[in-house]
């Protein structure tokens, strides 16, 4: 058996091993902990595909940033882990049958017709290398699908802040839209009030001050 | 040697292995979520596959703008467990009926 | 002369509306008078016409306004056609009319609706002298349905009455009924005839006589005359349709004079006259007619002796004097039935008015129970009543004679089914009309004083005489001059018309008769021995002696022997009852007619619009929508795995649809 056989049995293996408990674990820390190692096993598939960018890509951001993130709202959320157990092999056949339903249906698709013994070209890619070449696809051909993409994340952002944000009740903190809309009748009232003294008494007595 | 097919069929077991995740797990919201990672990682899998063995570049292509919003949309669906809980104290799929009709 | 003719029907009708709509403004004595005039000039151009159509044998026809014409070859106009007939119904209209107007002038004298009154009969006048003129379907039509209109306003005329509402609506809705036949003959006429014009649809009366209608297979003619028939039925009141005539005894008299005596209720008989070549040529119809008449005539006299209203005893004598008309008529012997008509016009008017005048010195007291002996305090009144009864009843020489005889010989002759029975009918009639006309007269005018210190107040008018007394005297001249000149035709009419108008050629070219087929108009004309001998002829006859035998039966019961009625009634209670419950057909009516309509209402608003269409579509339809929003929700249950259940679930199913679809046709044709 080829070293590249070997390597993907392994790595494929882990992958799925470790899919199955990701939802099978009873710790929900567990279970990120074993999604973190299907997605490198995923990730190491990739790189036998040659796809080498997207392997780094696939752990730095993804496992980096969006597990670590799982890992921090398990963390802060107090589950009862007893409770949640209650029921939970109830609804296996019927999830079973689906699940196996589709895979197979998925099999049926895509691995029938004449790709089963498709040969990878070969190509020159291996000269510009992974990245460049995916950079050179992107910066060109899908330019307005990245400025896009960069929009979603910047949205998603605003959202996820806003979603979340909790605001201490005895900060003091100027708040510059506020103060831009005041005006001035808000502030200040003139009353017009007559004169108390009638004006002929008055005029004869202008007192003189030093 | 390791055709197509053999990529194909991971692919494939991994969403079911999601698909039975989502079923299986009422009780456990962010295993829900975990399981709907699953699914897009298996759909990475299957684009890459395709990509290698058809020489197409573009594949990869639609991984990289996958993955972006996927990243994006896995933070928000936190955000909201995370509101969610604040409110209810519970993460119990079986208790977050309030759009019952 | 047509222009001229124009004046007849519009002068009324002029008075009419300034009547109406200013009487205000003109006063009670403007009112009358302007009515009184437009009448009068009617009168007077219908006798020029009527000098001028019978002395020099003239026949005015023609359009004076031609109201529509379609594309499809409907002309509707207004025209005119005056011939024998239309002139002499033309003159009996108008001057009863005149005759009318006056006698009203004292008569309603002192009723807050003065005006209302004398515009409503002027109008009246107006409808039936378009209905007699007219040369078309529709006109005759038109005025059908107007003088029912005005019948309708003048029967509610004290509108605060129930009672009298009560009547004028049973009048209206029973004429309706008769309107369908009507209408569905005028239909029927325009559909193979394609035209409503008399002139048109009297020449092709053979083509229709051939024709047959394709369901059924009955002869259009037929089903024709009996369609206009039953329009005569209503209007004319014949059994059954004869319900309203009794109830419209709630008008005032004059009214019931004018109305329901001389002119309205005699439009059907005129009708069948003026459409006699249609009716010619159909045995059948004429049969239908003949029976319908016979029956009328006998039965609605028995009920005539029986009635203690002195308004009721003339309003069934004239249901049974129609019945004799329609008798005639039956019996091809149209002018005949026209004569009659005349006569009965005359003393018919002359009777109600009598016995309006009566009503009046009674100070409306209408129970002849409550009356008697009047003669000494009313001579006028009696000597005129007693006269038209004469004329009523058949006494030789009098008009009613001349004319009621004409028919009696005139079924004789008949050879159509159902003829024996109208021949006795006729002739068993004329004891009963002998009965309870004098039975009427022995009891208001001779016989004991039986009004008094009860002479009751109870009735019709807002009225008080201011009479202390409750002596009767002679009513004032406006009510008896008209009573006098109405008696002096009762008597005369007869001896001069019975020569031209039964054995001449009077209404030769206005009416037609088949001689070969029905003879007996012609064995009339052949054994006609002239007036003066038909009269002393007359005194040895059978319906002579059965009058005067009627007469002598009323004196023995009601002048010699009165106790004796009350003995007969206490051994015929059945025979009573049946009598005054007037066969029970009101009550028949009632429960079934009025009744099965009411229920039919009353289920199509129960079932129909409760129940179907706002129980079982309107809030049905948002019960099912509730219900199926019931079931739906369900759906929606907010279990994101539930959802995310049911997109998996759809996933798969479309994969799989997918998957196959293209395997398809393949399959299904494997399995052929």
């Amino acid at each position: 058996m080829d070293p590249v056989a070997a390597l993907f049995a392994v790595f494929s293996a882990s992958t799925l091993v470790s899919a199955v408990r990701v939802i099978t674990a009873r710790n929900p820390v567990h279970a990120v902990l074993y999604l973190v190692l299907c997605f490198f096993s995923a990730a190491c598939l990739w790189l036998l595909l040659q796809a080498e960018f997207l392997a780094i890509a696939l752990v730095l951001v993804y496992v980096g940033a969006v597990m670590v993130l799982f890992l921090f709202v398990v963390m802060m959320l107090d589950i009862q882990i007893d409770r949640l157990r209650v029921g939970f092999w109830r609804h296996l056949p019927l999830a079973a049958l689906i699940g196996v339903a589709i895979a197979l249906q998925l099999w049926l698709v895509l691995a029938n017709g004449h790709w089963q013994f498709l040969t990878p070209p070969v190509t020159d890619v291996a000269k510009v290398g992974n990245t460049k070449a995916l950079g050179q696809l992107t910066f060109t051909e899908y330019l307005l699908p990245l400025q896009m993409a960069g929009a979603i994340l910047l949205v998603a952002i605003v959202a996820a802040i806003a979603l979340t944000l909790r605001r201490r009740s005895d900060s003091l903190h100027q708040r510059p839209g506020d103060q831009v809309r005041v005006r001035a009748r808000d502030r200040l009232t003139i009353v017009h009030m007559p004169p108390a003294v009638h004006p002929t008494a008055t005029a004869k007595a202008p007192v003189k001050e030093a | 040697m390791v055709s197509l097919s053999w990529y194909l069929f991971v692919g494939a077991v991994l969403f079911a292995i999601s698909v039975i995740g989502i079923f299986l797990n009422r009780k456990n919201l962010i295993v829900l979520l975990m399981a709907i990672e699953l699914m897009l990682l298996a759909v990475n899998t299957n684009f890459i596959a395709f990509s290698h063995f058809l020489g197409d570049l573009h594949g990869q292509v639609f991984v990289f703008f996958i993955l972006t919003v996927a990243a994006a949309e896995s933070a928000i669906g936190l955000a909201i467990l995370v509101a969610l809980f604040r409110n209810m104290n519970t993460i119990n799929v079986d208790e977050l009926d309030a759009l019952k009709g | 002369m047509l222009k001229l003719a124009l004046l007849v029907p519009l002068a009324p009708l002029a008075g009419a509306i300034a009547a109406g709509l200013f009487g205000r403004t003109l006063g009670r004595a403007g009112a009358h008078v302007v009515t009184i005039f437009g009448v009068l000039v009617a009168t007077i151009v219908s006798a020029l016409i009527f000098w001028a159509v019978i002395a020099e044998h003239q026949v005015i026809s023609g359009t004076v306004y031609t109201w529509a014409q379609t594309g499809g070859g409907l002309h509707l106009e207004i025209g005119f056609l005056i011939d024998s007939l239309t002139a002499t119904m033309m003159l009996v209209v108008s001057f009863v009319s005149l005759m009318v107007h006056i006698y009203t002038i004292g008569y309603m004298a002192d009723d807050p609706g003065y005006q209302r009154f004398f515009s409503y009969i002027a109008l009246f006048t107006f409808s039936m002298l378009m209905l007699v003129m007219s040369n078309n379907f529709l006109q005759l039509f038109f005025g059908w349905e107007a003088v029912g209109l005005v019948s309708y306003l003048l029967i509610g005329f004290w509108y605060k009455r129930p009672s009298a509402i009560y009547a004028n609506l049973k009048a209206f809705i029973v004429n309706r009924v008769g309107d369908i036949g009507f209408v569905l003959g005028i239909g029927l006429i325009y559909a193979y005839c394609g035209s409503l014009d008399y002139a048109a649809v009297f020449a092709q009366s053979s083509a229709l006589a051939a024709s047959v209608l394709p369901a059924g297979g009955w002869s259009v003619l037929t089903v024709i005359c009996v369609c206009l028939f039953i329009g005569a039925m209503g209007k004319s009141a014949q059994f059954p349709l004869h319900v309203w005539l009794p109830d419209s005894m709630e008008g005032p008299t004059p009214i019931s004079a004018l109305i329901h005596a001389a002119t309205m209720v005699t439009a059907g008989i005129f009708m069948v006259a003026r459409t006699s070549p249609l009716f010619e040529l159909s045995e059948a119809a004429l049969s239908f007619v003949m029976v319908i008449g016979a029956i009328t005539a006998l039965f609605m006299g028995f009920l005539g002796i029986v009635q203690n209203d002195i308004k009721r005893v003339i309003a069934y004598s004239t249901l049974s004097q129609l019945g004799y008309m329609t008798v005639a008529l039956g019996a091809s012997a149209y002018s005949v039935a026209i004569f009659h008509l005349v006569t009965h016009a005359f003393f018919k008017a002359l009777l109600f008015l009598a016995a309006g005048s009566v009503i009046i010195a009674m100070h409306h007291e209408q129970d002849i129970r409550r009356m008697g002996g009047l003669w000494r305090y009313m001579p006028i009144t009696w000597v005129t009543c007693v006269i038209g009864g004469l004329a009523l009843i058949g006494m030789p020489g009098f008009a009613g004679f001349y004319s009621k005889d004409s028919i009696i010989e005139a079924v004789a002759h008949s050879q159509l089914p159902g003829s024996g029975f109208a021949q006795f009918a006729v002739t068993a009639g004329v004891f009963v009309t002998a009965l309870y006309t004098f039975r009427m007269i022995f009891l208001v005018f001779h016989g004991k004083e039986r009004f008094g210190a009860h002479g009751s107040h109870e009735h019709e008018h807002e009225h008080d005489h201011g009479h202390g007394d409750s002596a009767p005297h002679e009513t004032p001249a406006v009510v008896w001059v008209p009573l006098v000149l109405l008696a002096i035709p009762s008597v005369l009419v007869g001896a001069f018309g019975v020569q031209p108008l039964v054995a001449g050629d009077y209404f030769a070219g206005a009416i037609f008769v088949d001689h070969n087929a029905h003879e007996a108009v012609g064995e009339l004309a052949r054994e006609f021995p002239g007036a003066l001998n038909m009269a002393l002829e007359g005194f040895v006859r059978l319906p002579f002696l059965l009058a005067a035998a009627g007469v002598a039966l009323a004196w023995l019961l009601y002048i010699k022997r009165p106790e004796l009625p009350e003995a007969i009634r206490a051994r015929m209670p059945w025979l009573y009852r049946l009598l005054d419950h007037k066969y029970y057909l009101d009550q028949i009516n009632e429960i079934v007619f009025a009744g099965g309509a009411r229920w039919i209402g009353a289920g199509f608003w129960k079932q129909g619009d409760v129940a179907l269409i706002d129980g079982a579509l309107v809030n049905g339809s948002a019960r099912v929508v509730g219900r199926l929003a019931q079931l739906i929700r369900r759906v929606q249950s907010g279990f994101i795995y539930h959802y995310a259940f049911v997109m998996l679930v759809g996933i798969a199913v479309m994969l799989f649809v997918f998957l196959t679809w293209p395997y398809l046709p393949a399959l299904i044709a494997d399995r052929r």
